[in-house]
């Protein structure tokens, strides 16, 4: 048969977290197909994912609407080709898929093969290929590199005249300046400055600590493009800790809202700040193996102290705060936390401010949309430089819908309460 | 005080489209029921300046979604989602005159949007605005391949989709403008056609056997299906393709498309007879009250001598005019009209689909673009202004329209037909 499919992938160019619509047309009736994706990594790895379809009578596959019988995702799932994408046969192990530079865009393969084929994807042609670019930057987004009074980050500033509202965001500890989420979040329409503050060794004491995140905290807000009382603050993991952290006990910093994914109020070791990132003293004692080495960290804060030295003090929270967490991380023990959490702000009289999300059978890593997840990935432990696979938790397709729910959540939070809204003159606490 | 404070929310997606995509604009985080004036303005090639404007009321919940809502008033009014786009005129103060073509087919067009407050129609870049992005318009689609072409004396611009192909092709023939038109066959390939933009009024003297060899080089292409390749023709490429059609052995296309087209030409010549047979009739250019040419009127009457126009009874192919009612270009309602009788005559009208669009003119080209109701043209001896017709709103609806149906057509005739 030497028909020719038809293959589309609309939007051709999208952001990162806009939804695609491929669609398989001039295809014979009843006709088993393989959709597959392919994406080569900064790494230079490669990763897929595909799903197998049959034509309707009019020879046609609508991916958005048909359900895929087998492959990397089954069901109807728009997105199912990019966010159930894992490694290559044959690839290095313990992978993980993240864009180091954010002014480029992801560019991914999309194919349609003969039949349902399981593997050997390079080796055959296919019927059919159509190239989409994903992006983490929209259009005139600019990106500054901050390095200043000790400070290293870079700042994301969205289109047109400004001022915006700002959000400082704070990756995990696995360190290293990640810029991803903050230009997706500065094409969405916010200041975002991502920041590198796991380089800084030399946090000796509790207020050299805070020092240094007020410090941060300023330089977003005075700048330029800034609304100086519309900062929110973004974590993740680690970075979470941070978030509350400044949140309690920063005295010149007031953000207006914190976002905390996938952390917890405990100090994972000894009682200040500035053990915060002195991994060195953590209890190593109570990390676990699995049955394929990979380390789990869940129980290093189990059981959730009561001594409140140990942990932020959550009744000194003035502002909303949205807690985003998987049930199933095994990394953090972010739910127990969270339920902790409440309690206290219960007792401290704030807890009109606390929302929590939980996402059953989601992990550690909830990160922007319709990217692979991983249930484990390699990771270098920042104070002894040790090579382990870190298990993360989760099935993938429980976490990616917790990704796609969540960053919508997220982006409608930071919008109610970093946007000035002209309907309302006090912003709302809860969603 | 905070009860006066806002910020808007702008956003359209998607931010990086296809030039023929739609895309969904909104305005969020406004006062309710608030005046705010959504507008574009385009920087061309050479450095012209192109705007849109449409005047918007906020809903209930201080939004606006140009899909949905109307415009009050501006360059275009109704609901028109891709109005921004299409209304593009070039702004005041303007050297007159001008068309807007993009040369380099592998960068976007890029279009600024931006929201004002009130119902401004004018003086938009002395004005603050409440937001503002940039969107991205491209003509070729990511994995698109240009490749030039200058084998056996043929000038021309492949693309070539992406994928292993093999891929039906198409020549796309260009207006009597001349030069090397990139952007509809760019945007033919990504729509899974290997196009041929094919440069062939560089000398006036170009022969016949020139399109011959310009369609074996396409035919003989590795990625190109040899037996499934079609004509795609504007204006006086039209007039090419359909005397090639009829008249020439090599050329046998599956399918043509002729774009304010005629088959009014001498059909015994090359080119250079054909002009020369046009500028006899020079004395029959009209000029309305601008003073912009009107050259319609130089083929007419249609001849009934067959030496005088192309026999397209005996076109052996599906056959797509797109025709433009207001054209004041060439008399190309009265051709069609020519066609389908003698068509009908010889019993193949059943190849021949007819789209004929009011108020339209004869610069019936991909949607979303700046509508050209007149345009300079430089002919020897002087520059004139030559009106091509049509009114922006019917004029953009056809292009919108016969885009979608021309895609449909070739899909239909090179990739489902059978062998």
């Amino acid at each position: 048969v030497t028909v020719t499919p038809i293959l589309s992938v609309l939007p051709t160019r999208g952001l990162v977290d806009e939804k695609f619509k491929v669609a398989l047309e001039n295809l014979p009736p009843r006709f088993p197909v393989t959709l597959h994706s392919l994406h080569q990594s900064e790494d230079k790895d490669y990763w897929e994912a595909f799903g197998y379809y049959v034509s309707d009578d009019r020879g046609r596959v609508t991916v958005s609407q048909d359900a895929s019988l087998g492959g990397t995702y089954t069901g109807a799932e728009p997105m199912g080709l990019l966010w159930s994408m894992r490694p290559v046969p044959g690839s290095r192990t313990g992978l993980r898929l993240r864009k180091m530079d954010v002014q480029s865009p992801m560019v991914v393969l999309i194919s349609a093969y003969k039949g349902h084929v399981f593997e050997g994807f390079r080796e055959q042609p296919p019927m059919a290929s159509a190239v989409t670019e994903r992006w983490y930057m929209a259009p005139g987004v600019q990106r500054i590199d901050i390095r200043e009074r000790g400070v290293k980050g870079t700042i994301f500033i969205p289109q047109g005249p400004g001022p915006f509202p700002g959000v400082l965001d704070m990756w995990g500890g696995g360190g290293g300046l990640v810029e991803y989420r903050s230009a997706l979040l500065a094409s969405h329409g916010f200041v975002s400055m991502a920041l590198d503050y796991l380089s800084f060794e030399t946090f000796k004491t509790h207020n050299e600590c805070l020092s240094y995140f007020e410090k941060v905290f300023s330089i977003i807000q005075q700048h330029p493009q800034v609304i100086k009382d519309r900062v929110g603050i973004c974590g993740l993991s680690l970075g979470a800790t941070v978030t509350l952290t400044m949140a309690a006990y920063c005295k010149s910093i007031s953000p207006r809202c914190c976002v905390c994914i996938s952390g917890s109020h405990v100090f994972p070791s000894g009682v200040s700040f500035a053990e915060v990132f002195q991994f060195k003293e953590m209890d190593m004692g109570k990390a676990r193996l699995d049955e394929q080495k990979r380390v789990i960290w869940r129980d290093m804060i189990l059981p959730i102290p009561t001594d409140p030295q140990r942990k932020v003090a959550m009744g000194r929270i003035k502002c909303p705060l949205l807690l985003v967490n998987g049930d199933d991380d095994q990394n953090w023990a972010t739910v127990e936390s969270a339920e902790d959490m409440a309690k206290m702000m219960r007792a401290a009289g704030n807890d009109h401010l606390l929302t929590t999300l939980t996402y059953h059978d989601a992990g550690h890593l909830i990160e922007p949309p319709y990217t692979p997840h991983f249930r484990a990935s390699n990771f270098i432990v920042q104070h002894s430089k040790q090579k382990v696979v870190m298990l993360w938790g989760g099935q993938t397709k429980p976490h990616a819908d917790a990704q796609e729910d969540s960053w919508e959540k997220i982006l409608a939070f930071l919008r109610q309460h970093l946007y000035p809204c002209p309907s309302s003159s006090l912003p709302q606490a809860k969603l | 005080m905070e009860t006066n404070l806002w910020r808007l929310l702008l956003s359209v997606q998607p931010s990086r489209g296809l030039v023929d995509e739609k895309f969904s604009v909104r305005v969020q985080n406004a006062p309710p029921a608030h005046p705010l004036t959504m507008h574009a303005l385009l920087h061309s090639e050479d450095g012209d300046t192109w705007e849109a404007f449409g005047h918007y009321v906020t809903d209930s919940g201080g939004d606006v979604n140009v899909s949905e809502d109307p415009s009050l008033g501006g360059t275009y009014d109704g609901v028109e989602p891709m109005g921004l786009l299409w209304s593009l005129r070039p702004a005041p103060g303007s050297r007159p005159g001008l068309r807007f073509r993009k040369r380099d087919a592998q960068t976007p067009m890029q279009v600024r949007l931006s929201v004002y407050q009130g119902h401004q129609s004018e003086g938009f870049m002395d004005r603050a605005v409440l937001a503002s992005v940039m969107v991205e318009r491209w003509y070729m689609a990511p994995g698109v391949r240009r490749v030039n072409i200058t084998e056996g004396g043929v000038t021309g611009t492949l693309f070539l989709p992406p994928g292993p192909g093999p891929f039906p092709g198409l020549m796309d023939l260009w207006g009597g403008g001349g030069g090397l038109v990139e952007y509809r066959p760019a945007l033919l390939a990504s729509h899974g056609f290997a196009s041929l933009a094919l440069d062939y009024l560089k000398q006036a003297d170009v022969k016949n056997e020139y399109f011959e060899d310009a369609y074996r080089v396409l035919q003989q292409h590795p990625q190109v299906c040899k037996n499934r390749i079609g004509l795609v023709g504007l204006s006086f490429g039209s007039s090419v393709a359909l005397k090639m059609s009829v008249y020439s052995n090599v050329i046998q296309p599956r399918c043509i498309v002729c774009v304010s087209g005629s088959h009014i030409q001498h059909v015994g010549g090359t080119l250079a007879d054909i002009f020369a047979d046009i500028a006899k009739n020079q004395k029959k250019t009209r000029y309305n009250e601008e003073n912009q040419v009107i050259w319609r009127d130089l083929l007419l009457p249609v001849p009934t001598d067959l030496s005088k126009k192309v026999d397209v009874s005996q076109e052996q192919c599906p056959l797509l005019l797109v025709v433009g009612e207001d054209d004041q270009n060439w008399p190309v309602p009265e051709s069609a009209d020519d066609m389908r009788e003698m068509m009908e005559g010889a019993g193949n009208s059943h190849l021949l689909t007819v789209l004929s669009y009011p108020r339209a003119g004869h610069l019936i080209e991909p949607p979303y673009s700046p509508h050209c109701r007149e345009s300079d043209r430089k002919t020897k001896p002087a520059i004139f202004i030559a009106l091509w017709g049509g009114e922006v709103a019917p004029h953009s609806r056809a292009q919108e329209d016969a885009w979608r149906k021309t895609l449909d057509f070739l899909r239909e005739n090179l990739y489902c037909s059978a062998d």
